[in-house]
């Protein structure tokens, strides 16, 4: 079972001294939102971004960019070896045995497209099974539902307790010889939950299945070793965490990798061509076809090297300490209701109020200064499985603060306080 | 007027005490609208006669503004012509989503919606029940607020 890293209580409170300072860094968080300063809480959805990221996309744009593997020229020499840097700085981060493991996307989403096209357009026929959890992300979901809707296969679904915990035992029962894939989410998204992946993985591996962790939301919260939790396929996005869109990564095995086909064709991912035929690229090329986002990769690296001077050990201990203290202040408030209130979980907190809706609570917060989500997070079958049409979801970052919570469960108040004249 | 007394004076009272809600027994016509990105819905059922409105209610799960729009909206249509109510709908659009500067005083009550426009995330929510009031007259299924020209929506739903 995967816990939240505990630091001993010095380093702890070196960690959070050290992580007020970190606001610093963030230019957006000073702005202000009608006319209070902004409270931020919505970087489940999109983190911010710190200057010295925002410094480098500047200085790659000013200095160092040119396209990337075509020419001989000084710049595009420039250009690449950045490029490459950046996705060595995803190998290293992630603990991936080797660079080409490590492939450039346009997102979590673009990156589970991949598999499904590369691996289960390939390997999946008639019959066959996927298995997917109750806490997924829309982009784990769709991707495979067209799949089996073209293939024929079929989809079972792990489901969740009433704290939003995957049963497990649940899941050991999904398998059996039809079955030839695991789409399993690291952390929900709506809810927070961590999965005990690890147990997970190995439990699919004994059945010889594959398994795709979308890691979406964990990779900003928790160190992520790929090889410990020896999955085959791991996704996230720069854009949660201090990095910019259109960017993220696929990991994968080597050799699942090596034998899947291409998703997109186009230039840098074929060897040669000719009208008779071409051949494809090495990995990881063969799957990044067309000139990628150069800058945003490049961006990318950077974010990784601030968030690991930080530390993610640091990171994941003060996150901590912020849904500690919000969840017991939340929990106190009568009238409100954590949705997913389990033990292991990223500093998320889903919540419904009585008689109020979640589109009303996220307007009026947002007349005090405070951004959350409202809706269904793109996790629809979370909803329907606690009954509610959507929730209010405040997600913490490391630049958050107690004193931000505070304002957070005021204006929950004042919010109540509207509804009840 | 500040967005919180919006949220005070017509619309919390309409969201309290939504006029005209619930079912009707055998409606001549019916709509489901749906606003996909907040999962709100809302059922209208009407009766026409003879090219009027005679009896209209509605009933859903939605947030406040939704809920007002479309208390207040089956108030200002009971009784009016299908032509009446159609040139309601367009006025209200014009307020609301076109943002035309007029004088809307003759739209009465409906005006405290038009505070809504100062919160672009919310028109959708004002707007869902009208386009569901299009929907059910011209006997179309469904509503969205997914589409920039609701004609063009009405007439996809058709299929
Ligand atoms: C768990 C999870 N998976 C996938 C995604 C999709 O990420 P992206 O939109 O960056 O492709 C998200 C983002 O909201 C997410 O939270």
């Amino acid at each position: 079972m995967e816990t939240v890293n505990v630091l001993t209580p010095a380093v702890r409170q070196t960690a959070i001294s050290g992580m007020e300072r970190l606001r610093a860094d963030f230019p957006i968080l000073g702005i202000r939102v009608e006319d209070k300063p902004l409270v931020y809480l919505d970087n489940a959805a999109s983190s911010q971004m710190p200057q010295i990221v925002i410094d480098r996309l500047v200085r790659y744009q000013k200095t160092q960019h040119a396209n990337i593997h075509r020419a001989v020229h000084h710049l595009s020499g420039i250009a690449t070896q950045e490029y490459e840097a950046a996705r060595r700085k995803l190998q290293c981060f992630i603990s991936a045995r080797e660079e080409r493991e490590v492939i450039f996307t346009s997102g979590t989403t673009d990156s589970i497209n991949l598999v499904m096209h590369g691996y289960g357009r390939k390997f999946i026929q008639e019959g066959d099974e996927i298995i997917l959890t109750a806490l997924e992300h829309h982009s784990n979901i769709v991707p495979w539902q067209m799949l089996a809707e073209e293939k024929g296969a079929r989809i079972r679904v792990v489901p969740i307790n009433d704290a939003g915990e995957l049963l497990v035992e649940e899941y050991e029962k999904l398998f059996n010889s039809r079955t030839r894939f695991v789409g399993l989410s690291h952390v929900s998204n709506a809810l927070g939950s961590i999965n005990p992946i690890k147990r997970m993985i190995a439990t699919a591996h004994q059945h010889g299945v594959p398994v795709l962790v979308d890691g979406a939301q964990a990779a900003p919260h928790l160190k992520i070793d790929v090889r410990d939790l020896d999955c085959d396929f791991y996704a996230f996005s720069a854009h949660k965490m201090c990095g910019p869109t259109g960017i993220g990564i696929l990991y994968g095995k080597a050799h699942l990798l090596e034998s899947m086909q291409p998703f997109k064709g186009g230039g840098d991912m074929i060897t040669s061509v000719s009208f008779e035929k071409t051949t494809y690229n090495e990995i990881p090329y063969k799957f990044e076809a067309g000139t990628p986002p150069i800058a945003a990769a490049i961006g990318f690296g950077a974010a990784i090297d601030y968030l690991e001077q930080i530390g993610l050990d640091a990171i994941a201990a003060y996150e901590h300490e912020l849904l500690v203290y919000a969840s017991e202040q939340i929990r106190a408030l009568p009238g409100v209701r954590i949705v997913g209130d389990c033990q292991n979980k990223v500093a998320v907190i889903s919540f419904v109020m009585d008689g109020i809706h979640p589109h009303d609570v996220g307007t009026l917060l947002n007349q005090d200064g405070i951004a959350v989500r409202t809706g269904h997070h793109c996790a629809q079958p979370i909803m329907q499985r606690f009954n509610v049409a959507a929730t209010s979801r405040a997600s913490f970052s490391f630049y958050n603060t107690k004193k931000e919570i505070d304002t957070l469960v005021e204006g929950i108040r004042s919010v109540q306080k509207v509804f009840a004249q | 007027m500040s967005l919180k007394s919006i949220y005070q004076e017509v619309i919390l009272d309409h969201n309290r005490k939504p006029r005209n809600y619930g079912a009707l027994r055998s409606p001549s016509h019916h709509a489901t609208g749906h606003n996909p990105l907040c999962g709100d819905r809302i059922d209208l059922d009407i009766n026409m006669h003879d090219g009027r409105i005679d009896e209209i209610a509605f009933r859903g799960e939605s947030c406040a503004i939704c809920k007002a729009s479309s208390s207040m909206m089956t108030n200002a249509v009971k009784g009016k012509s299908f032509q009446e109510a159609e040139e309601l709908i367009r006025e209200f659009r014009e307020m609301l989503v076109d943002g035309i500067e007029k004088d809307f005083d003759h739209l009465g009550r409906l005006k405290v919606l038009a505070g809504v426009r100062d919160l672009p995330t919310r028109i959708k929510c004002a707007i869902l029940p009208w386009h569901t009031l299009h929907a059910a007259m011209n006997s179309v299924a469904g509503a969205t607020t997914e589409a920039d020209d609701h004609e063009d929506q009405l007439v996809a739903n058709n299929h």
